[in-house]
């Protein structure tokens, strides 16, 4: 047809279904092409080799065997958070407040190991740490969930200002126990004694944590995909009218996930104060509250596929300081290139769900 | 008609959705001062067809002609500027705004209400609308909110109108009036397309009806030359019968009764005004009414889902034994046997999850029964198949998610699963809105089968004719008081519109 018209040269539409390969094969195209993009931004800004700077990343990471384990431990406490999000997520119930609930499960665990060091046994220490750590986060998740189920309060701002006061709350706490005095931090805790130190597997000091993480991660993926209440959890979120419809309490599901989701950070606290660190700060959760956040969205929910985001993620950040230091960059520019790589993975779902049809010539079908 | 310019010429539309395929080269004519009735089973390609030229979506491949000239429509705004204007199901309007204000909502210039409802006012006393500029959309009833979307179309110059099933909402007196505008505006000179399931009104307003099956174009005739039975047998592809079976009621005995039955709203309204009735097992109550009448909170106080201010809705068990239902929870009252399947406005609003797969939804009422703390994924799914198979639902699996079906598949699913659990309740709500005739008399057919096994049935329709047809009781609705109850056998449909509209149905209040 010899129309003057103007046709439009493709369109957009929605694609059905795509076979799993399919869309592993986009995502994965989608990573190189990051890579290319990066690479070709890398040596017109900074004149350096893109391939040494992703040397460099790889290094940073994976250089060493104590790198390598640092590495571990940092993917394993990113995706211990982001676990305990998922289960409010799934409910469309946006906890922002993983990173206070997180400290506030650290003060408890710090707590224990400071006051009861000398009144208690070690077992008993460590005990006592556990109970409060998951209580303390629970609790700290709770109040908002209390206030949402009752109230209809708006939970992201609620859980967000949450974690203002647990910060400040540890600040309070960090002067109060502080030692030695005068310093205003807390430093090692029973450095002599060991009170209260998670115990550890001789040959690593890292593989505690991995391994609970592991295992937490396998029966978060089994409640919410297996479990009465994973489905519930499921229903409430898609629907709340559909919920009680079938006679679900959403009042009680909303609290009860949310008391879930603070007590996995509760957790999360724990293992940073009593296993890596040993000690309390303000910054100790680092941020991994929010990174958490995207680990969760970008791997759609899936605890197991959350390995894999918060690897990649991890991986990034560690990156970007490597090359910060490596080649005098400035660490923004590491930030530049973990933007980039995001942006196109996380683009590449629009090629997932619609397709781009052109309208005249050989438009390929997918 | 054939020497006049078509408005429009749709030429060898195709349209597909991932592998399926919702417009095969269909070829239709739409001309002026004409009513076009479009026809088809669910998922036959209709809307997809008329939004294709409102510009909601773009053909994959053929053309479209407005009055001979090659056209491209790329966006909606495309279609206004070619006259093009659709009318959805669903109204587009900003609940706080007045008719005016809605009506020149988005348009350029400067904003001058004053000119504005004197044009209003114009189109309205060319076409026979009753229309208030100055009335708020919340303050206004469905039937007025159509008129603002139709005004509101005019006012933009559209001359081919398109309207996707107008009367699914409307009393039969509604309906009237509607259909008389509509045929001013059709000796006005403008082209009219209507999309409807149901026959009645396409052979009393149509000129012209085509037909569509399985996104196919089947054929068009005028309608004087045709009648329901043979444009069924078109849809359907199939000869079919079209009389909706009534078998006489099994041992009626009280199985519901309900009592001063009196529901305010949050915002503290009186949705159901002392409301008593019995419903019998082995007998269809059919309740008809103006929609927000208060049907939906009837079901819903029953199933235990709204708050009850006071009276007392009464389960009586085949031996006799009573139990209050007021104060149980939904899970205690589904456990005794009653069902509910409502089909509310949205499809997908109540009773479905969107996006969860067939087996999924079927797992709604019977995940409980898993072990321990696991559910049972295996019987849900064996569910959904046998489904599938009985009602004919058309889905690619039943790991699809059931928002990907068309509306009368998602219906079905409902439905389905309701009547799955074997209930001795079963409230039932628009269960055949928006579907096709197959699909419909499907589900009259499954409804009267529970019937017989000693269900009783309570029936919440929208189209009169199938109420008269069906129900052997029908319980008259009107602004939540009960307007009377007929006998479903030799009810009259005037007397029955009269009721829905005023108390008893006399002529003053």
């Amino acid at each position: 047809m010899n129309n003057k018209t103007k046709t439009p040269l493709f369109h957009v539409s929605r694609r059905a279904a795509l076979p799993w390969y399919k869309t592993w094969a986009i995502r994965g195209a989608a990573l190189l092409l990051a890579l290319v993009l990066s690479g070709i931004i890398t040596s017109l800004v900074t004149g350096e080799d893109p391939f040494a700077v992703y040397g460099a990343i790889w290094k940073g990471s994976f250089g060493t065997t104590r790198k390598f384990w640092v590495l571990m431990q940092n993917i394993a406490m990113l995706l211990c958070v982001s676990l305990a999000v998922t289960p409010a997520f799934r409910m469309r119930c946006w906890n922002l407040g993983a990173e206070g609930q997180a400290l506030i499960g650290g003060l408890a665990s710090a707590a224990c190991m400071i006051t009861l060091a000398d009144k208690l046994p070690n077992w008993a220490v460590i005990l006592c740490m556990i109970v409060t750590s998951l209580l303390a986060g629970a609790i700290w998740a709770g109040i908002p969930a209390f206030f949402k189920a009752r109230f209809n309060t708006n939970e992201t701002l609620f859980t967000l200002m949450m974690n203002y006061v647990a910060t400040q709350l540890v600040a309070y706490y960090c002067v109060v126990w502080e030692s030695p005095k005068g310093s205003g931090t807390i430093g090692i805790i029973n450095p002599k004694t060991q009170i209260g130190w998670l115990p550890q597997f001789p040959s690593q000091k890292y593989l505690m944590n991995v391994v609970v993480v592991a295992v937490v991660c396998v029966l978060v993926y089994i409640y919410l995909n297996y479990s009465k209440h994973g489905y519930e959890i499921a229903v409430v979120g898609e629907s709340e009218r559909t919920a009680r419809y079938v006679g679900i309490k959403v009042e009680k599901v909303i609290i009860r996930t949310m008391l879930l989701s603070g007590a996995i950070c509760g957790l999360a606290g724990l293992l940073l104060v009593g296993s890596t660190n040993h000690t309390l700060t303000t910054t100790i959760v680092d941020g991994r509250g929010f990174t958490a956040v995207m680990v969760s969205w970008l791997a759609k929910f899936n605890p197991i596929w959350m390995i894999l985001t918060s690897f990649l993620l991890v991986i990034l950040g560690r990156g970007a300081g490597e090359i910060a230091t490596k080649f005098g960059l400035n660490r923004s520019f590491g930030d530049i290139l973990t933007g980039i790589i995001l942006f196109c993975i996380i683009g590449s779902e629009f090629f997932i769900n619609y397709e781009i049809k052109l309208t005249r010539g050989a438009g390929k079908e997918g | 008609m054939d020497n006049k310019i078509a408005a429009v010429t749709m030429r060898n539309i195709t349209k597909r959705f991932g592998p399926t395929l919702a417009n095969d080269k269909v070829w239709l004519n739409i001309y002026r001062g004409e009513i076009l009735a479009l026809l088809g089973e669910n998922g036959s390609g209709k809307t997809t067809l008329m939004n294709m030229l409102s510009g909601i979506y773009f053909p994959d491949e053929g053309e479209i002609a407005i009055d001979g000239k090659p056209v491209v429509i790329r966006s909606p705004k495309d279609a206004f500027a070619l006259g093009i204007g659709m009318i959805h199901q669903h109204f587009k309007l900003v609940d706080v705004l007045t008719a005016a204000e809605n009506i020149v909502l988005g348009l350029p210039g400067k904003l001058d209400l004053k000119a504005a409802s004197k044009k209003i006012k114009e189109i309205c006393d060319t076409y026979g609308f009753e229309v208030d500029p100055d009335q708020k959309i919340y303050d206004m009833s469905v039937s007025q909110k159509q008129t603002v979307e139709i005004v509101k179309v005019l006012y933009r110059g559209a001359d081919i109108l398109i309207l996707d099933e107008p009367t699914a909402v409307l009393t039969p007196q509604e309906t009237d009036k509607l259909f008389a505008v509509l045929r001013n505006m059709r000796d006005d000179g403008k082209a009219i397309v209507i999309i409807t399931h149901k026959m009645h009104e396409v052979e009393s307003l149509s000129d012209r009806v085509a037909i569509l099956r399985h996104g196919q174009f089947i054929g068009d005739m005028p309608t004087k030359t045709t009648n329901a039975q043979e444009m069924t047998n078109m849809m359907v592809g199939h000869p079919v019968t079209l009389n909706i079976d009534r078998p006489e009621p099994v041992d009626p005995h009280p199985r519901i009764e309900v009592k001063d039955l009196t529901v305010r709203d949050i915002e503290g309204t009186v949705k159901l005004d002392h409301v008593s009735f019995t419903a019998n097992s082995g007998e269809i109550l059919g309740i008809a009414g103006i929609s927000g009448s208060g049907q939906k909170e009837l079901l819903e106080a029953i199933a235990g889902l709204q708050p009850v201010e006071s009276g007392s809705i009464e389960y009586v068990d085949d031996s006799g034994k009573r139990e209050q239902l007021i104060g149980k929870d939904p899970f205690a009252i589904q456990e005794m046997g009653v069902a509910l399947s409502f089909v509310p406005e949205d499809r997908l609003g109540m009773g479905l999850v969107a996006n969860m797969d067939l087996g999924n939804n079927m797992m709604l009422r019977s995940y409980r029964k898993g072990r321990g703390v696991f559910t049972n994924r295996k019987a849900p799914y064996k569910l959904a198949h046998q489904m599938v198979d009985f009602l004919e639902i058309s889905t690619p699996s039943v790991e699809t998610p059931v928002r990907r079906l068309s509306g009368g598949n998602v219906q079905k699913v409902l439905v389905g699963r309701e009547i799955a659990n074997a209930p001795s309740v079963l409230l039932t709500a628009y269960a055949v809105r928006g579907l096709d005739i197959n699909s419909s008399y499907l589900i009259y057919d499954t409804i009267n089968s529970q019937k017989m096994r000693g269900v009783a049935v309570i029936y919440v329709g929208e189209d009169l004719d199938v109420l008269l047809e069906l129900s052997d009781r029908i319980l008259v609705l009107c602004g939540g008081r009960v307007s009377g109850i007929v006998p479903g056998r030799g009810a009259k449909k005037r007397e029955v519109g009269m009721m829905m509209t005023k108390l008893g149905g006399e002529a003053d209040e």
